[in-house]
């Protein structure tokens, strides 16, 4: 096994025994970065000189017991909608095509202080506005298993270079599904923790009510230790939940004997891919074999999740991006006279298609004659699913569903066609409008050679009991991460 | 069907000029994405508060105290037009 298909805990073991060298991982990292990159695209930027000097710093800070984390030593890499102090941010962006933030986000301070190495910055959807990577203004990635597919979004990059051996972790972040459906596009494993579990102090907002940070990564106990590291109250993101139980490593083992599974009937009716069903369904079958218990039950209002979804996080996109006016930072339009016009050009040369159409859809629905009708709707709306769930938790410990209804599009399918686009996040926005955790992770292969995702939901600030539930599973489907074996 | 008002006046609210091609695909793309929105009044929210927040939460209050250095450089550092300490724009007011 070459060294970079490590998982990034195997990894972090063999730097803390001392048989790999941090500066020998790191170089390891970017050369296969060299090598594979012009075909995937996973990256905006890559910091050569600076993981190296970082990866010699961190050596030593290992040796001296500065760095004791399990993580001390890995190369990690962060979507490019997570400011980094002096290194450019760009949200795939033209607006930011050349911002350099005078701050570091809370998790990059985080990933600091646990001696892991920040490779660079990946891509993604413009200002994470997509569901397929395609929507950069630095050009789309590619999926690693079928390079003539998107790796998804709005986390591709962080996804595709998990999957590619290009980065051993990522992080993602996750509005309506970004860092699920792109893991289930990729074979790889990704969770959007409860709203709250981690800061967003630097994260590049797009809709405030529905971000939230998460790690994406080639296993269930990866996705554990990075998020150990990242999760925590900050009281710079007063959203950010204190006195929460961060123990996510010690909680994988226990298994699943008496939990209670619950299966959102509707998800399994039609619009969904047959392969992924029978996957899922296995799954399931899978964890009740381990001793745990599964029903179907009725997931009210599931049906109404997108639409409630898309007017919610286009309202909360037109109010932030906003500040995109050309005055202090940012993209500026050439030769405007007066400031309205220097706004309206900058954003308009600025701003790529599917951020202009959501700033649209935003403006409209926040409008005095739309609002009650559109945005107080959708909120009632979000209102009513965020119940279903309470009920559902109830009787069960963790809903499981497909994380996506189909395989991952062919490039350039998804562009022409944005509701379409809109209806892939079926399973996956419900969870942000009710703030729940929810891991995707691989549970099949589908006869083309594309990897299906298992969504498995936990309750508000259930994490613990969510990766016991998806470790339990990963050890009963016998299978550790395995890169494509395509065209590299 | 959005009319060509509506249009207009949607992009002034979003500050963003659209050419005429770019107003007709967003008449388009609009009436769909909103037609398929309003498919969220079948289901019956009578007497349904909307919540804004997820969880019981309290306000957090903290002092308001500055913790930050002075970062003057570093901020006008991206800024697109700058004279000395300030951003410069436009001239706005003859």
């Amino acid at each position: 096994m070459e060294l970079t298909e490590l998982t990034a805990a195997e990894l972090g073991r063999r730097i803390r025994d001392g048989r790999i060298g941090v500066r020998e991982a790191v170089q390891a990292q970017l050369d296969v970065i060299e090598a594979r990159d012009s075909r995937y695209g996973c990256y905006i930027t890559v910091r050569r000189e600076e993981a190296l000097a970082r990866a010699d710093e961190v050596q030593k800070g290992i040796r001296e017991g500065r760095y004791s984390s399990p993580l001390a030593g890995v190369p990690i890499a962060v979507k490019d909608n997570i400011c980094m102090r002096g290194v450019r941010t760009t949200c795939a962006s033209r607006m930011l095509e050349n911002f350099r933030p005078p701050y570091n986000a809370a998790v990059i301070e985080k990933l600091e202080e646990a001696g892991t190495v920040i490779l660079g910055k990946t891509n993604m959807d413009e200002f994470a506005m997509g569901s397929t990577t395609e929507t950069s203004f630095f050009g789309a990635v590619r999926n690693p298993w079928d390079v003539s597919r998107v790796p998804g979004g709005s986390s591709g990059g962080s996804a595709a270079a998990v999957a590619a051996g290009e980065a051993f972790a990522a992080l993602g972040s996750d509005t309506g599904g970004s860092i699920r459906q792109p893991s289930a596009f990729c074979g790889v494993t990704g969770i959007k923790p409860t709203y709250g579990t981690v800061s967003r102090y630097g994260l590049i907002a797009y809709a405030s009510s529905l971000d939230q940070i998460g790690p994406i990564a080639r296993n269930v106990e990866d996705c554990a230790a990075l998020l150990e590291i990242i999760a925590g109250e900050d009281r710079r993101d007063s959203t950010s939940v204190p006195g929460l139980d961060h123990r996510y490593r010690s909680a994988l083992s226990g298994g699943v004997r008496g939990m209670k599974i619950g299966i959102p009937k509707g998800y399994f009716s039609e619009g969904l891919d047959e392969e992924i069903k029978n996957a899922v369904r296995k799954a399931a079958g899978e964890l009740c074999a381990q001793g745990a218990e599964a029903e179907e039950f009725e997931l009210e209002a599931a049906d109404y999740a997108v639409p409630a979804y898309y007017v919610i996080a286009s309202a909360e996109a037109s109010s932030n991006l906003s500040r995109y006016d050309g005055v202090r930072y940012g993209f500026r339009a050439q030769g405007c006279r007066g400031l309205q016009e220097l706004c309206r050009r900058t954003r308009s040369e600025g701003f790529g298609q599917e951020v202009k159409r959501r700033i649209l859809i935003g403006a409209f629905v926040l409008s005095s004659d739309c609002y009650e009708a559109y945005y107080g709707k959708a909120m009632k709306v979000r209102t009513v699913i965020r119940q279903s769930f309470e009920r559902a938790f109830r009787r069960y410990d963790i809903v499981l569903a497909p994380a996506v209804p189909g395989p991952a599009p062919k490039l350039g399918e998804s562009l022409g066609d944005p509701l379409r686009m809109y209806l892939g996040d079926i399973y996956t926005a419900a969870v942000n409008l009710a703030g729940l955790p929810a891991i995707s992770l691989p549970c099949g292969m589908d006869r083309n050679g594309l990897p299906i995702g298992l969504q498995l939901i936990g309750r508000p600030f259930g994490e613990r009991e969510l990766f016991r539930a998806a470790h339990s599973y990963e050890l009963a489907r016998g299978g550790c991460f395995r890169p494509p074996a395509g065209p590299r | 069907m959005i009319s060509d008002d509506t249009a207009a006046y949607t992009a002034a609210l979003a500050e963003l000029l659209l050419s005429g091609e770019e107003r007709e695909r967003a008449k388009k793309d609009l009436s769909e994405i909103l037609g398929y929105i309003e498919r969220m009044n079948e289901l019956d929210t009578e007497g349904i508060e909307p919540v804004p927040f997820l969880f019981p939460a309290a306000n957090v209050f903290r002092g308001d105290a500055v913790t930050n250095k002075d970062s003057r450089e570093e901020l006008l550092a991206n800024a697109p037009d700058r004279s000395g300490d300030f951003f410069r724009v436009p001239k706005t007011v003859d």
